[in-house]
């Protein structure tokens, strides 16, 4: 399901996924908020087109006028992301996704995450390898959730996934980028875009993914678990806006002394 | 075959058994029956999914397992 989109000629420095342009390059989860109200001006607030979103088995017998994420976020307003989270075989995340597809009329980007431990929710990564396979061959435009390993990450470009989304660290850990040279190595060999999907916590963890040349980042907890989450909603906006344009503006090298003041040298009193 | 009236049909919807007094030929039937008429749902009947436009056709049989799935928040 994807929202109607400018033309991305129309957009300053999109996001290009899949052949759609997006304005913002911060995508954001939906789940951990007190209720929908919350979710949808954490959402607004954060500036974020694409949502991920769950698929779960239907509460039967529920009150039917009850309101819904739907209702909250509606799919004509914003692109869904369904995800994967919770699967723990390729062939659950795979059943999931298509299940997602027909519920979404369709739609075909969606994100893959294979999970590995309960403990830790580290990916498995052979299993979202064969996943993957399997969804790209199906139609599927798949953003990746995987490790921060180059290896990996290449040969999920290669299958056919349309952004590789290492994780900066645990997922709802919060602990922000553990291994930026590790990022930076996929995101140089990588011709598709490439997200930060798990692990930023606060504003300058978003803003440090940007500058090392992330594509964009993909949060949920540091927004949701905030003591104000539509404030930091709108602070993340800001830091990947500042990321990013720090990322273009080419940051100065990095030297171990100065020796070149400010101000002139010359001129002084005395 | 479920179907005849005032037959009960038992399902497996969701991982939960239930039990229908009244007949339950379609996935339709069960959609309404459910209350879920109009919702954003997708219905798996014994691991095939069921596209929306084939509710109607689609029947149900006593001991069919059935998934219906919606999309909620998360991350």
């Amino acid at each position: 399901m994807n929202a109607p989109l400018v033309p991305s000629a129309a957009l300053v420095d999109p996001l290009e996924i899949a052949g759609h342009a997006y304005r913002s390059r911060l995508l954001v989860g939906t789940g951990k908020y007190k209720d929908f109200a919350e979710t949808r001006s954490a959402v607004v607030a954060s500036g974020a087109q694409i949502v991920t979103v769950a698929i779960r088995r239907t509460n039967i017998g529920q009150d039917p006028s009850a309101p819904s994420l739907l209702d909250a976020l509606p799919p004509s307003e914003f692109t869904y992301l369904p995800n994967t989270a919770g699967c723990y075989t390729a062939e659950d995340a795979v059943r999931t996704l298509r299940l997602a597809r027909e519920l979404l009329d369709g739609h075909k980007l969606v994100k893959l995450e294979v999970l590995g431990d309960p403990h830790t929710l580290f990916p498995n990564v052979r299993a979202t390898l064969a996943a993957a396979e399997t969804l790209v061959r199906d139609g599927f435009e798949v953003m990746v959730y995987t490790t921060d390993d180059p290896i990996i990450a290449r040969e999920l470009e290669a299958i056919g996934c349309v952004a590789i989304m290492p994780l900066a660290s645990l997922i709802g850990s919060g602990m922000g980028i553990l291994n930026p040279w590790n990022l930076k190595l996929i995101i140089d060999a990588a011709k598709v875009p490439v997200l930060v999907d798990a692990g930023v916590g606060t504003a300058s963890d978003a803003a440090i993914a940007m500058e090392l040349g992330c594509a964009g980042v993909l949060m949920n907890t540091a927004i949701a678990a905030a003591k104000d989450p539509v404030r930091m909603a709108g602070a993340m906006k800001l830091a990947v806006e500042a990321g990013r344009e720090a990322f273009l503006a080419g940051r100065m090298p990095r030297k171990l002394y100065a020796a070149s003041p400010s101000s002139p040298t010359s001129g002084l009193i005395g | 075959m479920a179907g005849a009236p005032g037959t009960a049909v038992q399902l497996n919807i969701n991982g939960t058994s239930r039990t229908f007094d009244q007949p339950v030929r379609t996935v339709a039937e069960l959609v309404h029956e459910l209350a879920l008429d109009g919702k954003r749902i997708a219905v798996e009947r014994n691991g095939m999914i069921v596209p929306r436009s084939r509710y109607a056709d689609t029947p149900v049989a006593a001991g069919d397992s059935l998934e219906i799935v919606g999309a909620v928040g998360g991350g």
